[in-house]
């Protein structure tokens, strides 16, 4: 899609997070991105909560009970589900679309990102993205995302996410090579007897046209927070523009009849 | 199908982010109703030779207008980058359509209503008033495919109903400021026109909330603070316009009744807004329809529309990969 190379990508294969959260800190500490609270929530050990405009990355924490099979006929047991959530970089993004002041971008390396110089913090990017991924900065006004570490990527190093995490759990790469690896991994799993692993956001025939970001999941998006078939909002822009032009005509249409036979 | 008791969800967080939009943003899309509807208002009326009825409502289209940009800047988290809005053209943002909507109306109308006022520049004075009256229509309109632009489903999914309650209370609005300006028998067409438009926004409210069906619609539903805002809406629309036609022979009842028509259109913007903050904080209102979506289920109770069903095929083909597993 673009003449400065293949477009890069995160691979985040769910069924190797420990939860350990390096990709959290790490991005903090490289984009110098403020505390969000550092709280209890008494649900897990999740403590960040979602993602926002002070949180790029966010691990999620899911306790599911479930039957385990063991040597005496099997009992229940609890199973952890780990993911490490991030802007999905989609290929058709509506925060992107919707941006009037063009603050957000395609970057050269298909990224999406926002110029924190041009956005005015009208907030219209918030409610657009499907994922819930973009939030206005309450102090600052801007609105904020994960940028993919642009400046690393421009100094040709992996984002800082990538590099921390200790089990290869988040993986950097042309999108190209990750979307292959993806589906031997997930094939691989899958054979091992690990039915429940499935991919998520890899497929560009889905309503963002595929995610630059996407991951390998062990339940249904849904259980991590995540939109099982997100959909880009401005896919039905056409339809909404025809409506209000229909709307927009009756208006004129009741304006002037109301006028009938008051000429003089 | 997967029954709705079966909707999953991280911890009942919501999927989507709450809109930051604060009250100047549905304040804006009320005046801009006003401020597009009167200016076809005032445009109709000189057509017709109701220069009396044209006057006032081009005042009114003005002073709107003059309101609109305060309340969009005071709602921006930057608002000395206000400009900004006008550093590109892009078709794919409705907020930036609007801005160069807006940018073009306040100049005409206000243009127009300062030669109107003035006397001075008749001649481009009335190609102003031409422009803002074709304008408006627009201007009342496009803040519903504003809002509908986005993934908070009580929006999204009604993208086709919404630019019509909001045409039929901005021309509600119109004709009722009209009518406080304008006594006597030259407010008649403006007095037709609110009663008429109250009726149709009390119609395509109703209409509106019925076909989101009760996932996506379940903020006009129940007991919340969008269920609240939305009857108060039709009730003060429903009594302005009764105390309107009640009141032809009485001024009294007829101002009344426009300042309460005024008031319901008002109230409704504040209650479509309200209504997608308590959508998007809804995990269900997101993911329900989506799930079903990929089971290729119809939708129960509401059909298919802008945002749903589109690629039945795919959907199925996706579902597959994502199928439900019992936890």
């Amino acid at each position: 899609m673009n003449e400065h190379g293949p477009r890069v990508g995160f691979f985040t294969d769910t069924s190797v997070c420990i939860g350990c959260k390096a990709c959290e800190v790490a991005c903090k500490e490289w984009n110098g991105v403020p505390e969000d609270g550092l709280d209890f929530r008494a649900t897990s050990y999740d403590n960040t909560g979602m993602l926002g405009a002070n949180s790029w990355r966010h691990v999620a924490f899911v306790e599911q009970a479930r039957p385990v099979p063991s040597g005496d006929g099997g009992g229940s047991g609890v199973r952890w589900l780990m993911s490490s959530d991030v802007c999905k970089h989609c290929t058709r993004a509506a925060c992107l679309d919707v941006c009037p002041t063009g603050a957000l971008f395609r970057s050269e390396f298909g990224t999406v990102v926002v110029q924190a110089d041009v956005c005015n913090g009208c907030g219209y990017c918030v409610p657009a993205c499907p994922f819930g991924v973009i939030d206005q900065r309450k102090d600052d006004g801007r609105a904020w995302k994960c940028t993919f570490c642009y400046d690393r990527l421009g100094a040709g190093l992996e984002p800082a996410c990538a590099q921390a995490c200790p089990t290869d759990s988040i993986q950097f790469g042309p999108l190209d090579e990750l979307r292959a690896r993806a589906a031997r991994r997930v094939s691989r799993l899958q054979e091992q007897g690990t039915a429940e692993a499935r991919l998520y956001g890899h497929d560009q025939g889905d309503g963002v046209g595929g995610a630059g970001a996407f991951f390998l999941l062990l339940d249904d998006p849904e259980v991590y927070g995540l939109p099982p078939d997100p959909v880009v909002t401005t896919r039905d822009l056409a339809g909404m523009w025809r409506a209000a032009a229909a709307a927009a005509l009756s208006l004129a249409a009741g304006v002037a009849a109301v006028f009938a036979g008051s000429r003089r | 199908m997967v029954p709705d008791a079966e909707v999953r969800s991280y911890y009942d967080q919501p999927v989507l982010k709450a809109p930051v939009w604060r009250w100047p943003i549905p304040a804006y899309f009320f005046a801009g109703g006003l401020a597009g509807a009167s200016a076809t208002l005032a445009l109709a009326a000189r057509v017709a030779g109701n220069d009396r009825l044209a006057r006032r409502a081009l005042l009114n289209s003005a002073g709107a207008v003059l309101v609109s940009p305060v309340l969009l800047v005071e709602d921006l988290g930057r608002p000395g980058r206000f400009a900004n809005m006008l550093r590109v053209l892009k078709p794919t943002s409705p907020m930036n359509t609007g801005a160069w909507l807006l940018a073009a109306m306040g100049p005409a109308a206000v243009g127009a209503a300062a030669s109107e006022l003035t006397g001075v520049a008749r001649g481009p004075g009335r190609a102003l008033e031409c422009a803002s009256g074709a304008l408006g229509p627009l201007l009342a309109t496009y803040t519903a495919v504003l809002v509908s632009d986005t993934a908070v489903p009580a929006w999204h999914e009604a993208g086709r109903e919404l630019p019509f309650v909001f045409a039929s209370g901005a021309a509600a609005s119109a004709g009722a400021a009209a009518v406080l300006l304008t006594p006597g028998p030259e407010a008649a067409p403006a007095r037709r026109l609110a009663l008429f438009a109250a009726l149709a926004e009390l119609a395509g409210t109703r209409i509106m909330e019925r076909r989101l069906g009760p996932e996506a619609g379940a903020p006009y539903g129940g007991g919340g603070r969008a269920a609240r805002l939305s009857r108060w809406a039709a009730a003060l629309t429903a009594g302005g316009a009764a105390l309107m036609a009640a009141g032809r022979r009485r001024r009294t009842l007829e101002v009344a009744g426009a300042a309460t028509l005024l008031a319901g259109a008002a109230v409704e913007r504040f209650a479509v807004v309200q209504a997608g903050t308590e959508s998007a904080l809804e995990p269900r209102a997101t993911v329900a329809p989506q799930r079903r979506r990929l089971s290729g289920a119809a939708r129960p109770g509401a059909r298919g529309q802008l945002g749903a069903g589109a690629q039945p095929g795919a959907g199925a083909q996706r579902g597959e990969e994502t199928r439900p597993s019992p936890a």
